[in-house]
């Protein structure tokens, strides 16, 4: 039997910055888990990858994560996924810091 | 300290306008990251999960004033006011831009200091003993010797394509401070007949595989170590695999293929070797001794050390823990420990950097050293200067009084940075010695060397930890699993795996209890951890790690 396909989002660090975004379902990148475009069709998923990946003046490392919803809401399935949308635990840095919204 | 020449500082700048130039084209998207990625990891710059990380060379561990000045000012002009200094005796920026890196570049090379990183299938740098040309026990300063080696290989054609990464340590003195028996060679100097050479050590190694060097000569002379070196890299080149990236370095070669073999392999090269390297070599190590002068040395009067140490028992504690003999009675060496309870192991801050940076020009003629243990040494300090020292560290938070001790603890930047980690270390460590400030036992328990990775790399050294820590992934969650007897001085071992992994909960509660179990252990306050468990033998030590196996058992 094929493995059932679990949610998942297309997440990258921002060429510049270095920082953890994620792909909208308006083609661009948001800084925001709660905004990423929450993909549950496994060739759907492929495919914005694909999309993704070929943006490399925007993004580095695009890969798909997985996620969980939460009353709608994409939340993390993984505690790396968990620190990268967070920041360090040890220095209130990083995204925890950033009230951006871009 | 080994001065720049005009060679050195134009290759430096061209290097620095090329990656400029490597970074714009990559930002216009000119360059994909598949062809930029090998420029900018040749150039120190990773991307970790949270930002880019930029690795900054201390070559030899060795700053003056003005470069850890520089250091401060990266910190805090595009940094977030911190950095990082890690076993590697370098310093890691956590939080650069992309577009500001080459200006982070073009500021070091004010001070003739890089980020280039030795990379590829080559011999890497060659690390020294921190406390080189300073320590009471040595019996030369190694980093000549690093330093002509360095030289040799850097363009050797032989050795540009060796099967694996080739990492060699030196230390001047019996007592090793370089984990020279965890490097592909190690070379530690000893004393034979009143002539100094060296005790040569093969396939060492830590990562996935963890190894202890072996001894293949145990006392070569000091001017045959090029020709014997180039016997040992030329014999790894012929044997060493080429199939499989995890079976590549030597330490797998002399593994597979036997000491015994290695040796006498090693020993016909070499015989043929010695007689074409006609002392060529020995000039050119002159050369370079000169250049590792140590300082003029003024002559230092004790006596307010001795009324400060009989007076104030915060200093004396200090001075007990932090301070190690030098080579001339009247100085002392001094390390400044970045390890305060509860903090970031290896983390200073700009400010703290500047007090470092100041108080080396004012009392240490200048020089400061990284050590491998993440802490900051002021190689040269006249006793008469240790009170007002140690008071200007207390004040910038410097004044810790842990070296060698619990809270001493060397921590990898693990999942809190590192995109390769499987579990976080950093607040392991953090919690570790809060927990044993509170207990105030640190002085009470003496040495003990706590180590932790947060993945098989074993960036933190966990291998020859006496308690080693590694930090998995295991279905999803973070848990740590304990190495037991680890040892990385002259006496090296690989810590043994105590049991099943702890959870992110368990994991300083069962440190604490094995460290107090310990306490009763001991044959006597003089008994270290070490010597306590290679007495004793791993069992009493698991029993107070899983009191529940020792109930069901009884
Ligand atoms: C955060 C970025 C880092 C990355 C991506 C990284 C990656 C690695 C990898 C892949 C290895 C294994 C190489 C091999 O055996 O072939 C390694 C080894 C090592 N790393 Fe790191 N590392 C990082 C940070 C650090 C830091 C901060 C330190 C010092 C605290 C460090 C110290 C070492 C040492 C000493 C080894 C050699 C272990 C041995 O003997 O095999 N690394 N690192
Ligand atoms: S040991 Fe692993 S987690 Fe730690 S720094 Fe090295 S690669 Fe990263």
């Amino acid at each position: 039997m094929p493995r059932q396909f679990t949610p998942k989002v297309v997440t990258a660090n921002a060429l510049i910055e270095g920082d953890v975004v994620y792909l909208t379902s308006r083609d661009d990148w948001t800084r925001l888990l709660h905004e990423a475009e929450v993909l549950t069709d496994e060739a759907h998923a492929e495919l914005r990858l694909l999309e993704a990946s070929a943006r490399h003046h925007e993004a580095v490392g695009v890969y798909l994560a997985d996620v969980k919803l939460e009353a709608g809401i994409p939340q993390p399935t993984h505690f790396r996924e968990d620190f990268r949308r967070t920041g360090p635990s040890n220095y209130f840095h990083g995204k925890q810091a950033e009230s951006r919204n871009s | 300290m080994y001065q720049y020449t005009d060679f050195d500082r134009a290759f430096l700048a061209e290097r620095n306008a090329q990656f400029r130039q490597q970074v714009e084209r990559r930002i216009s998207g000119a360059l994909t990251e598949d062809e930029f990625k090998p420029l900018r990891l040749m150039n120190g710059v990773y991307l970790q999960l949270h930002a880019y990380m930029l690795r900054v060379a201390v070559p030899y561990g060795t700053l003056n004033s003005a470069q850890m000045r520089k250091l401060a000012e990266l910190a805090e002009r595009w940094d977030k006011g911190y950095g990082h200094f890690t076993t590697r005796q370098n310093i890691q920026y956590n939080w650069p831009k992309l577009s500001d890196i080459p200006d982070m570049l073009d500021a070091l090379a004010e001070v003739n200091l890089h980020a280039i990183q030795t990379s590829g299938n080559t011999i890497r740098n060659v690390t020294a003993d921190h406390f080189a040309g300073a320590a009471a026990d040595e019996i030369a300063d190694p980093r000549p010797v690093a330093e002509l080696i360095r030289q040799w290989s850097t363009d050797h054609p032989e050795f540009q394509f060796l099967p694996r990464k080739f990492k060699i340590a030196v230390t001047g003195s019996p007592n090793d401070r370089a984990v020279t028996k965890a490097h592909d060679i190690g070379l530690r100097m000893v004393e034979r007949d009143g002539e100094a050479g060296f005790e040569v050590i093969v396939g060492g190694g830590l990562g996935r595989t963890p190894m202890i060097g072996k001894v293949v000569r145990d006392f070569l002379p000091r001017a045959d170590l090029l020709p014997y070196l180039e016997a040992i890299v030329s014999v790894y080149n012929l044997l060493g695999r080429r199939d499989n990236k995890y079976k590549a370095r030597i330490k797998i070669t002399v593994h597979e293929n036997g000491l015994e073999k290695i040796r006498s392999l090693v020993e016909e090269r070499f015989a043929t070797l010695r007689a074409q390297f006609g002392g060529v070599d020995q000039e050119m190590l002159k050369g370079i001794e000169a250049q590792f002068a140590p300082p003029a040395f003024h002559a230092s009067d004790s006596d307010d050390f001795q009324a400060a140490y009989d007076s104030d028992p915060v200093f004396r504690s200090w001075v007990d823990t932090n301070v190690t003999a030098h080579r001339r009675d009247d100085h002392a060496i001094v390390s400044i420990s970045l390890k305060a309870h509860g903090k970031t192991p290896g983390d200073a801050t700009a400010a703290q950097m500047r007090v470092m940076a100041d108080l080396a020009k004012e009392h240490a003629y200048d020089e400061l050293r990284i050590s491998h243990e993440q802490n900051v040494i002021l190689p040269h300090v006249p006793r008469a200067a240790l009170p007002r020292l140690h008071a200007a560290l207390k004040t910038a938070g410097l004044g810790t009084a842990n070296i060698g001790l619990v809270s001493d603890i060397i921590a990898c930047p693990g999942m809190d940075y590192c995109a390769l980690a499987t579990a976080r270390s950093i607040p392991i460590a953090q919690e570790i010695s809060e927990r044993f400030d509170a207990l105030k036992l640190e002085h009470e328990i003496g040495d003990l060397k706590i180590k932790i990775s947060g993945c098989i790399n074993a960036c933190g050294h966990h291998h020859v930890g006496h308690i080693g820590i590694l930090g998995l992934d295991r279905a999803g969650v973070e848990n740590y699993q304990i190495t037991l007897g680890g040892d990385g001085t002259e006496t090296a071992e690989i810590g043994q795996r105590a049991g099943p992994g702890f959870s992110a909960d368990e994991i300083v509660p069962a440190v604490e209890r094995l460290v107090l179990g310990y306490l009763d252990l001991r044959a006597s306050a003089d008994e270290t951890f070490l010597q306590a468990y290679r007495r004793l033998g791993p069992a009493p030590f698991k029993a107070l790690l899983y009191p529940e196996a020792r109930e069901k058992a009884a």
